[in-house]
């Protein structure tokens, strides 16, 4: 685990909760737990629990895994989400996510763990194209 | 000054039975020879790692037992950088008069020697501990989420990364000790089996065993030379997850202060050896370092551009894509090749012109760079 006490639980740790780090000194964001701010080095930024929502950066499906226990889950998608607070983060998501799709979060199981899972924001899912496998998946090629 | 004075490379995939200590002490066996050194002036040893058989003190274990007392030993770690870093290292030790002939050694034996499993998962661990490895990420998912984005961004397709599988297979094709020998099509490549999306397995190295080294040289031991001009590095982020803008990477960086330390320009350049991980890594890379304009790497493979006849003949060993990966030797083999086609030693590779390269590595996911620049002195 990393240095430093944890005010808020989350995810990493088994809560269902996303948490973030803000800066008092220098109002910098950063999603990785440290006792520090990493911009300007002032101790102690405030922890803050993330909304969940955000938008596909990036995505890779994920059919050749290392291990029995994420074998047993391909294909899943890891992605990359931009939050709205402003800090970028790791997490699985709807094997058809594109970039650019409005997500939300919520929690779910993966090998043994507890893991942040987004699906597009329910607004958006009129023009859903679900039915996609991942044979097609173009989310790179938009 | 200094020089790369002799180079040594195994031939890459299986070598049943070899430990990564007898890999690399095969490939400074051919390079202490190729230099026309003997064992005996070597006093200087940099090794990179090995994940089939970690140790702390690997220099000087490698140095017992290729029987060797350097006045200076260590191992270095970058990931896929470790072998123009070291060879950065050795080029300033020299430089600096602290040794007068540094032997680069990597060597492993990680196809044999574990499972791919094994492999696959000691080299997720570049995630971070906490917030990426438990989501279950491989190394082609980190890099599969780099290429899903910069595919967005500049319109580039699966298609187009394709080619660059096709083209280091057409340039292993022609080296003996490359570990893949069958030509194959962007249609093959297209077809074969999904890893992490967009990258499928013809668009990742394979798990190799092999070794390669190299001498760097106060003075050149023969009549050609091949001089380092000059090197830089930069390091932005570990964490695909803090990973700056694509238009922000250390690549960039690396080539600005390159060039700045060499004293010349891309248009100087005639041969290219750049890091090619998985067809993406090779892409982005290119485009960084000025090889071709964001977008149009794939453009330029059509047209012959990066072919051993054409203008900016790239990789002419067929890359870690093809020639294949053993760790650290992987991306060292690539200084070896342009050394060869340097010193005109390529055989039925030799292209026309390489009298100034262009070197690049990356390490962990486009975390870490070094580029350099060598020149030949005749």
């Amino acid at each position: 685990m990393s240095h430093g006490k944890r005010a808020l639980a989350d995810w990493t740790t088994g809560a269902e909760a996303i948490v973030y780090q803000s800066c008092a000194a220098c109002g910098s964001l950063q999603y990785f737990h440290r006792s520090f701010c990493r911009a300007c080095g002032a101790p102690d930024p405030i922890e803050k629990r993330a909304s969940g929502e955000g938008t596909v950066y990036a995505a890779s499906l994920v059919v050749r895994a290392a291990t029995p226990e994420t074998r047993a889950h391909v294909p899943y998608n890891i992605v990359l989400v931009d939050t709205v607070e402003g800090f970028r983060m790791m997490a699985h998501g709807d094997n058809d996510l594109a970039i650019g799709d409005r997500v939300t979060a919520r929690f779910s199981q993966f090998a043994g763990r507890l893991v942040p899972y987004f699906a597009r924001t329910k607004i958006m899912r009129v023009r859903s194209a679900s039915r996609r496998k991942h044979e097609s998946f173009t989310a790179s090629k938009r | 000054m200094s020089f790369i004075t002799g180079v040594g490379l195994t031939a890459f995939g299986r070598h049943e039975g070899s430990s990564s200590l007898d890999l690399m002490s095969k490939a400074a066996e051919l390079a202490v020879a190729d230099a026309g050194l003997t064992r005996a002036e070597i006093d200087g040893v940099l090794c990179g790692y090995s994940t089939v058989a970690p140790h702390i003190m690997l220099a000087t274990v490698f140095a017992e037992h290729f029987g060797i007392r350097p006045t200076y030993a260590h191992a270095v770690q970058v990931g896929g950088a470790t072998g123009l870093a070291m060879t950065m290292l050795a080029h300033h030790l020299v430089k600096a008069r602290v040794v007068r002939h540094v032997l680069v050694v990597s060597g492993e034996n990680r196809l044999t020697g574990q499972s791919r499993d094994a492999s696959i998962l000691a080299l997720a661990q570049v995630g971070h501990p906490d917030y990426e490895v438990p989501l279950g990420p491989t190394i082609p998912a980190y890099y599969g989420l780099v290429a899903s984005r910069y595919m967005h961004e500049y319109g580039v397709t699966e298609e187009d990364l394709a080619e660059f599988a096709v083209l280091m297979r057409k340039h292993a094709l022609a080296h003996p000790g490359a570990q893949f020998h069958e030509p194959i099509t962007v249609t093959d490549v297209m077809k074969s089996k999904p890893v992490a999306l967009p990258l499928k397995l013809l668009d990742c190295c394979p798990v190799s065993d092999g070794g390669a080294a190299f001498v760097v040289s106060r003075e050149r031991t023969s009549e050609t030379g091949v001089r380092v001009l000059g090197c830089a590095q930069a390091h932005t982020h570990q964490h695909v997850t803090a990973a700056p803008a694509l238009s922000e990477l250390g690549a960039e960086i690396a080539i600005a202060r390159a060039k700045q330390a060499a004293g010349v320009a891309i248009s100087d350049v005639r041969y290219a050896a750049v890091y090619d991980s998985f067809t993406i890594t090779l892409v982005m890379l290119l485009e960084d370092l000025g090889l071709a304009a964001r977008g149009e790497a794939a453009a330029r493979v059509r047209s012959g551009y990066f072919r051993r006849g054409g203008e900016m003949p790239l990789n002419t060993h067929g890359g870690v894509l093809r020639y294949g990966h053993c760790g650290v030797g992987g991306a060292m083999a690539h200084l070896v090749e342009t050394q060869l086609q340097m010193t005109g030693r390529a055989g039925n590779r030799q292209v026309r012109d390489a009298s100034i390269a262009l070197l690049h590595g990356d390490g962990g996911v486009l975390s870490s760079h070094v580029s350099m620049f060598l020149e030949l002195t005749r």
